[in-house]
């Protein structure tokens, strides 16, 4: 009798090998100067790519899909969706 | 916010509302939960194997049982003297207003202590935008497609929570990826209270609804803000609380942002079926007290 040996359990979290940053045609740039920390882009951030690093928010671009939610949202419009050459 | 317990690299659309709906319903759980999914969307982006975005314990079976996956779940920790563990089930409005409905109504009426969370796209957009009960009346949807003699979906949006409170579920809620801060008090709340809890969550699609790009938290405000989205909840079937509105705006500033609803506007007699579509959100409105 053969024996189903294909486990159907993953490893946590372990999308993270695959870099959606590719899918991107348009990057945000966040203007620091105008950011005033709300976190609002982290919080609606679709891929949880958005993150405070020493102080102030950056994208992760190996998974932002350029969706520029959080350009839309940011209520200082410190940041702007550029056309980004690959 | 604490470090996200769904995984970037998962593959939803850019702009996808459902995502955001996962990460704040995780933010307010904790990684003390246990998922159960059903096929959609969800199941499709976030675990094409050998890969899983999902940091807490997560099991898929099919389209129709997640509540019934759950239930069983519940029942074995139960018997391993264990209750400290937040249960929660997370489908789409294909398998929550129409393939699981039955098994949903078994979870409530055994009073499972379940928190259902209902991701609402309306419409089965995995597949290609096929319409689902919850899409509202007049969307285009593949099948329920606009023409001469088609306005779109003839049938008006399955009124799904009221289904729920009907089966005396303990709690039940709606909320908006616009509003974070009531969506994850309203988790937690479903949590504390002991019993089936049903929480249905406005989830845009950019795919299905065919907005601007950026447009989702947008829409997720606007269908509020309209009232065509109440936002409430009710604890053991009394209506205990509502998101006021403060300005309600007229429904044609949500319909005309999306392409599913583009045909009102251009095809004769289409200010008939907008003025049908107010009347619906006038109606909610009245009936949950939204305005002041």
């Amino acid at each position: 009798m053969t024996r189903c040996e294909v486990s159907m359990v993953v490893e946590p979290g372990s999308t993270q090998v695959t870099k959606t940053g590719a899918w991107r045609t348009f990057v945000p740039v966040i203007d620091h100067d105008k950011c005033i920390k709300c976190s609002l882009c982290e919080i609606f951030c679709p891929d949880s790519c958005i993150h405070q690093v020493e102080g102030n928010f950056v994208p992760d671009l190996d998974y932002c899909k350029g969706c520029s939610i959080c350009a839309h949202e940011c209520p200082r419009g410190a940041i702007e969706m550029v056309l980004e050459e690959k | 916010m604490q470090e996200s317990l769904f995984a970037p690299g998962h593959r939803a659309c850019a702009g996808c509302g459902m995502p955001i709906v996962i990460k704040l319903v995780l933010d307010a759980a904790g990684p003390n939960t246990i998922v159960a999914s059903s096929t959609g969307c969800l199941e499709v982006t976030s675990t094409p194997f050998p890969e899983s975005s999902w940091k807490v314990p997560w099991i898929h079976s099919l389209f129709e049982n997640p509540a019934s996956v759950a239930s069983g779940i519940e029942i074995a920790f139960k018997k391993f003297g264990r209750t400290d563990i937040n249960l929660l089930v997370i489908a789409g409005d294909g398998s929550t207003f129409d393939i699981g409905i039955g098994s949903i109504s078994g979870m409530f009426d055994r009073g499972h202590n379940i928190t259902y969370i209902c991701y609402d796209n309306e419409a089965y957009m995995n597949t290609g935008v096929q319409r689902s009960g919850s899409t509202p009346i007049y969307a285009s949807t593949t099948t329920t497609p606009i023409g001469t003699q088609s306005p779109g979906n003839l049938v008006r949006k399955k009124d799904m929570p009221a289904i729920a409170v009907a089966h005396g579920a303990s709690y039940v809620a709606t909320a908006s990826i616009a509003y974070p801060v009531d969506l994850r008090r309203k988790v937690k709340r479903s949590l504390e209270i002991k019993g089936p809890a049903y929480i249905q969550i406005n989830a845009p699609c950019i795919t299905g609804w065919s907005y601007a790009d950026g447009d989702t938290i947008e829409q997720a405000k606007l269908v509020v803000e309209t009232c065509i989205c109440p936002l409430y909840e009710y604890v053991d079937g009394e209506l205990v609380g509502v998101k006021k509105v403060r300005n309600k705006r007229p429904v044609e500033d949500y319909l005309k942002t999306q392409g599913r609803y583009k045909h009102l506007f251009r095809a004769e007699g289409g200010d008939v079926y907008i003025a049908n579509i107010q009347a619906i959100a006038d109606r909610n409105a009245e009936k949950f007290g939204l305005l002041d």
